[in-house]
């Protein structure tokens, strides 16, 4: 066995390597969007890649995201894989139309006939001092959408290898990046970059046995710093990393919560109709005889996105997460 | 009867006559912008407006330098300058009455301020301490618009509701180049035209929609041409040249005022600097084509005219600079306070009237908030 290098690498540079492998490896992958060639995208993920596919493989398009999406539709039905990008989560919403319309139901409405491959790359959440609209969480809007998956990373392997997954996948994928895990760094092996669980598995990013903390994307980091803040407090806290939210990977989740007993349920979307709605009845429905707690959910509160200055009092934070399991042991005792 | 004898019988006729609604000559844009200054239309231009717009452009022009050095000061999350702009933004306001409205995008403070809104306030979203820093009442001026030409149909509803009830207001409403690609722009002018709202959409044509230039978002002749086929006019107008700009927007929100309907006026600028400070221009454009439109500066344009028709002097020109460094001196120091911040505020402003979920959602802020203060309080009981 030979052993490879593990470097560190930012989620921005593993998206950017996923998207040049996979229009490597597939030439009907198209990357299209506003600003994606000569500048490489806002957030950068698609430097370099006009110029190495040249700008009909890699193309700026008129700035409309109706538009976008919806000729990415009438792409993928002549056989080309569409991965397209939005700007912004909130700038997502003019293509709305085109994505819960026809993108989603497509294969539904043709009986299998016609599947649509298009990836949808949405930034998408806060804490990144961004200015109104540019820092929603939209992935409950995506969830409702029958004939999306939808998958978020937290790490850069995952962003490398769910990216892959996507693109290569036969149904349509809204792939959520968190916009502030761009820059976050992390060992990741190039060599076999797409060794990751395959879209629709959770995955135990830390084992626990007080509670579980069940999350994605950009909570992840936080929920996992706040299990080892709580080790001060004598709880062992396992952490959930859902990475695919459609499909559900039910099975991991409640093996997890058969264990513990207790579950939290963590993301900074707004919580009433939110995600953590979803995940604590699936939960409820599923282990309730092995539950030692109500399933909590710590959530951004019930506001539009607030101000950039305003921000850290709306994202759930270590201490309103350990504020949650608290009383969680408060529940199992009174 | 067969198929075959039917066709047989049909005599084929032309088509009943078709009648366009209005003649298209008169809506289509000149071949080229339309100039007043350096030109012979000079002569009928008011000095005291002259003088008006020079002022405001160069107050508006140091805005955009002070507001750039806040956003390295920390002070503004992102400043998006108008540099280069500033005769489109001053002419938008100054073309409307009182009682008109204005609604912008976020590029267009500049507008917002020579309408009378507090500098500071209209900051406010690029601060981050609040969307909407000012009332939208007080001056008729929209929020800041993020998305793009979103704010556009709004502009015609209220130019559209303002006609029903009786009243002779007029809705001018601002976009870019890129804006125009959106849905929502197209959906705008089909409504205007469709109304006759008295509604004035200025389109400011800086080449740029972030890196995308102007070639890869239209294939348009112009994008004032873009009018004709929804059946207002268009014009095509020097965006640098503020006495141009401000004739045409003062001749189309009278167009409108008077019942005419809507207009679609385009200004060709161009944005000196990168689109916001957290931009890299230089990834997709040259500094020679920087340089040429430096050249064509519209503080400078102006300046030549008023200087060479003795309509201004050297004490004037340093009053106006000595204003705009008070203006900007102001909001420096404003600017650099830091702004009150009541986190509670989240709440008050969600619904008319609050809901059961978000009083406990307050309450639970409201018990955060006390336990770090409680927290900091023994910290400096401690230190003691
Ligand atoms: C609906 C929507 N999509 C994308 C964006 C992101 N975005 C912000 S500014 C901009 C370019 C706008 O260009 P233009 O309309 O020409 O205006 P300018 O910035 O040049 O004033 C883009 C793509 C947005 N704000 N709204």
């Amino acid at each position: 066995m030979t052993t490879v290098a593990v470097k560190p690498a930012t989620m921005a540079q593993a998206l950017t390597r996923a998207l040049r492998d996979a229009m490597a490896a597939d030439p009907t992958v198209h990357v299209m969007g506003e600003d994606v060639g000569a500048l490489g995208g806002v957030f950068r993920v698609t430097d370099g890649l006009a110029k190495e596919f040249g700008e009909d493989r890699c193309t700026d398009t008129p700035l409309a995201e109706a538009g976008i999406l919806g000729t990415a539709v009438g792409m993928a039905m002549y056989g080309l894989r569409p991965v397209v990008e939005m700007q912004f989560d909130a700038f997502a919403y003019p293509a709305f139309e085109q994505l819960i319309s026809h993108v989603s139901r497509m294969r539904n409405r043709t009986r299998g006939r016609m599947p649509l491959p298009i990836t949808v790359r949405v930034p998408y959440g806060g804490g990144i001092g961004g200015v109104e609209h540019h820092s929603d969480s939209s992935e409950a809007y995506y969830m409702a959408t029958p004939g999306l998956h939808v998958v978020t990373p937290a790490t850069v392997a995952d962003a490398y290898g769910l990216l892959r997954q996507a693109i290569a996948s036969d149904d349509p994928v809204v792939f959520l990046e968190p916009k502030r895990l761009y820059w976050a760094k992390d060992s990741w092996n190039p060599e076999h970059p797409t060794e990751v669980e395959p879209i629709g598995r959770a995955v135990v990013r830390r084992p626990g046995r007080s509670a579980t903390l069940i999350t994605y994307g950009p909570s992840v980091p936080v929920c996992l710093e706040a299990a080892e803040a709580a080790r001060a407090e004598g709880w062992d806290l396992e952490v959930i990393d859902l990475r695919s939210l459609v499909p559900f990977d039910d099975e991991t989740v409640c093996a997890a919560v058969r264990r513990t007993g207790r579950a939290v349920v963590v993301h900074e979307s707004t919580g009433f109709g939110g995600p953590g709605g979803e995940i604590a009845a699936r939960i409820t429905e599923r282990c309730f005889h092995h539950l030692e707690a109500p399933v909590l959910r710590v959530a951004g509160f019930d506001l539009p996105y607030p101000p950039p200055m305003l921000e850290r009092h709306h994202l759930p934070g270590v201490d309103r997460i350990l504020d949650a399991v608290a009383r969680l042991q408060w529940e199992a005792e009174g | 009867m067969t198929v075959m004898e039917q066709r047989g019988a049909y005599r084929p006729s032309p088509p009943p006559a078709w009648q366009p609604r209005t003649d298209p000559a008169p809506l289509l844009p000149d071949a080229e912008p339309y100039r007043v200054l350096g030109t012979e239309a000079a002569a009928k231009a008011d000095p005291d407006l002259l003088r008006r717009l020079y002022a405001q452009l160069v107050r508006g022009r140091r805005y955009n330098t002070q507001a750039t050095a806040l956003t390295k000061q920390g002070r503004l999350a992102v400043y998006p300058s108008s540099t280069g702009q500033e005769a489109c933004q001053v002419a938008a306001a100054l073309a409307l009455q009182e009682r008109d409205w204005l609604f912008p995008s976020y590029r267009d403070t500049l507008a917002v301020v020579a309408r009378g809104v507090d500098p500071v306030e209209a900051l406010t979203l690029l601060r981050g301490d609040w969307h909407s820093g000012y009332d939208p009442h007080t001056h008729r001026v929209a929020p800041l618009s993020t998305p793009l030409a979103t704010q556009l149909p709004h502009a015609v509803g209220l130019a559209h509701a303002a006609r029903l009830k009786g009243d002779d207001v007029v809705a001018l409403a601002l976009v870019g180049d890129g804006g125009t690609s959106e849905g929502d722009f197209h959906e705008a002018l089909n409504f205007a035209a469709v109304w006759q709202a008295p509604v004035v959409f200025l389109v400011q044509n800086n080449g740029f929609a972030i890196s995308v230039p102007l070639a890869k978002q239209t294939a348009a002749p112009s994008l004032a041409h873009k009018a004709v086929g929804y059946g207002m006019p268009g014009r095509l107008v020097d965006g640098n040249d503020a006495a141009a700009v401000h004739e045409v927007l003062s001749d189309a929100v009278r167009h409108a005022r008077a019942g005419g309907g809507p207009t679609l006026v385009e200004a060709v600028t161009y944005r000196i600097d990168a689109h916001t400070n957290a931009d890299d221009a230089t990834r997709y454009r040259g500094d020679a084509e920087i340089a040429a439109w430096r050249a064509h500066d519209p503080i400078e344009l102006l300046e030549a005219e008023l200087t060479t028709r003795a309509l201004i002097d050297a004490a004037a020109v340093e009053a106006a600079r000595q204003d705009a460094e008070e203006m900007a001196a102001d909001l420096r120091e404003r600017m650099n306070r830091d702004p009150e911040l009541d986190p509670m505020a989240l709440f008050d402003h969600v619904y008319a009237e609050t809901t059961a979920q978000l009083r406990e959602q307050r309450a639970l802020l409201q018990a955060e908030l006390d336990a770090e203060q409680e927290y900091h309080g023994e910290q400096e009981g401690g230190a003691r």
